[in-house]
């Protein structure tokens, strides 16, 4: 069996992070399990945990009064479900929902936290992975947003 | 009726040809299978006919399916305004005007021999993507790799659902579906296109791709294969711009230097690249 270190410098976001690193992270780190249809987290929950995916899929959710829920993003393989940990006040801003059978990895939020303010090093390659990410899901949700499949082209 | 298309006389007087078959893909989008009276004139995936709702207008629309065995021509169109409504609403049985097929299609002829094929189609797009799609799975063993991301609204939104569980199952293509928002009943991918482009398997080097949708997308999607590696003059998006002759002589579809009706709808990318970010074209 791997161990979480082997497992976390598998996966892409953090294979270039190095042994030290990847080390101080897998001491926050534990292996999760989600059958499908249950919650990761729920909005307004403390965002105490970064979960990093390794198989299965998760649906990021609204909760649309008369509409039921609707979900606005997955992420699977290799992604990160959720960014609020990052940014306080720590509180999920959506659900999050296994669509299938999910396996992943979860750090203790205060935990990396912590180890980020002590090596500002560490915060900085961290940073450096999830800066891109969220901004990639910026410019979707823009994209999303502006309902291109339902508007008029731009001729 | 006229006769067939082959010995068209004039290509600004459409022939007179009947809707067989009617199939609702959306809420607001139909397909019609249509029957002519001669043989049909040969078209390219990738290219479009002018369809003339008599009575009301006409209207650029793309070839979704290419006559088959039954000798039926598949248009699919949505209901946005007066003229598609028009067509949208036309049932077996009923007659309207045709006038093509016009255009430059897509490179999927030889130019794609041994090449890695991916089709990207936005919404409606995977109209003119079909045709272009079932001509590679015929000739599936003279190409790299071939792959189909498609990205929609919504679940309800999906066109051609009968094909489209069948090409997920096709162990011969990497299909991945994408919307835009769904309800906890969809089990499958949600979010933009691009996200997609990162898993599939291909050589970048060595692609094709072809793109079809909301100009947006189009867009995002190019510049993100070219950061994948895909060169520019690798890249074919599909323009729309409205049309009045379809035959390169009114100036109504210029795009930059290009006349849509004559030069596109199918153009290369490093060739429109400049004039995708001018508002005023
Ligand atoms: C090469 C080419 C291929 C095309 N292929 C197809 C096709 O396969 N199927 C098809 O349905 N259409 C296709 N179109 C678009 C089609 O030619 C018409 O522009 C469209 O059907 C609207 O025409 P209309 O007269 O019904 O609406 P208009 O009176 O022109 O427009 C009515 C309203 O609908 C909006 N609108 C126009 N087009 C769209 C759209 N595509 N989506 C959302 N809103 C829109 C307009 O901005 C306006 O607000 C193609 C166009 C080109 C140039
Ligand atoms: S529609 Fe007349 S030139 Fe293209």
């Amino acid at each position: 069996m791997k161990t979480l270190e082997q497992l976390i410098a598998e996966q892409p976001l953090f294979a270039d992070l190095g042994p030290d690193f990847q080390r101080l992270l897998a001491g926050c780190a534990r292996n999760v399990r989600f059958s499908a249809g249950s919650y990761l987290f729920r909005e307004g929950d403390p965002a105490d945990s970064l979960y990093l995916l390794r198989e299965g899929r998760v649906a990021l959710e609204a909760a649309a009064p008369g509409r039921g829920a609707l979900d606005f993003l997955s992420v699977g393989p290799g992604e990160i479900v959720g960014v609020s940990w990052l940014v306080p006040p720590y509180r999920w801003a959506w659900d999050a929902r296994a669509t299938t059978d999910t396996r992943g990895i979860s750090f203790d939020a205060t935990c990396v936290r912590a180890k980020c303010e002590a090596d500002p090093a560490l915060g900085y390659a961290l940073m450096k992975r999830f800066l891109p990410v969220l901004l990639e899901r910026l410019h979707a949700v823009r994209w999303q947003v502006l309902d291109v499949y339902g508007s008029a082209p731009e001729s | 009726m006229a006769a067939g298309g082959a010995q068209r006389p004039d290509p600004l007087v459409p022939i007179p040809v009947t809707v067989r078959r009617r199939r609702r893909e959306s809420p607001d989008t139909w397909s019609l299978q249509l029957e002519c009276a001669g043989p049909w004139p040969p078209s390219l995936p990738g290219q479009f006919n002018m369809l003339y709702a008599p009575g009301v207008g006409e209207a650029a629309i793309s070839i979704s399916g290419e006559p088959g065995r039954n000798g039926l021509l598949m248009h699919t169109i949505r209901s946005v305004g007066a003229v598609s409504r028009a067509l949208g609403d036309l049932r077996p049985g009923q007659q309207l005007g045709l006038r093509g097929p016009f255009g430059v299609g897509w490179p999927v002829g030889e130019e794609a021999e041994g090449r890695d094929v991916l089709l990207v189609a936005g919404g409606l797009g995977l109209a003119p993507l079909r045709p272009a799609l079932r001509a590679l799975l015929d000739r599936r063993r003279s190409l790299g790799a071939l792959a189909l991301v498609y990205g929609t609204r919504g679940p309800p939104d999906l066109l051609f659902r009968g094909e489209l569980a069948r090409w997920r199952r096709d162990r011969r293509l990497q299909c991945h579906v994408t919307v835009d928002q769904a309800g906890p009943e969809w089990q499958g991918e949600i979010g933009v296109v691009t996200r997609l482009l990162p898993r599939l398997v291909f050589r970048p080097g060595n692609a094709l791709a072809l793109l079809c949708g909301p100009e947006i997308m189009m867009r995002r999607t190019a510049a993100a294969l070219r950061d994948q590696g895909v060169p520019e003059s690798a890249i074919f998006l599909s323009m729309e711009r409205n049309m009045k002759c379809a035959l390169g002589q009114c100036g109504r579809c210029q795009f930059g230097p290009s006349l849509i009706c004559r030069d596109g709808p199918v153009l290369r990318y490093d060739q429109v690249r400049p004039l995708l970010v001018v508002r005023e074209i």
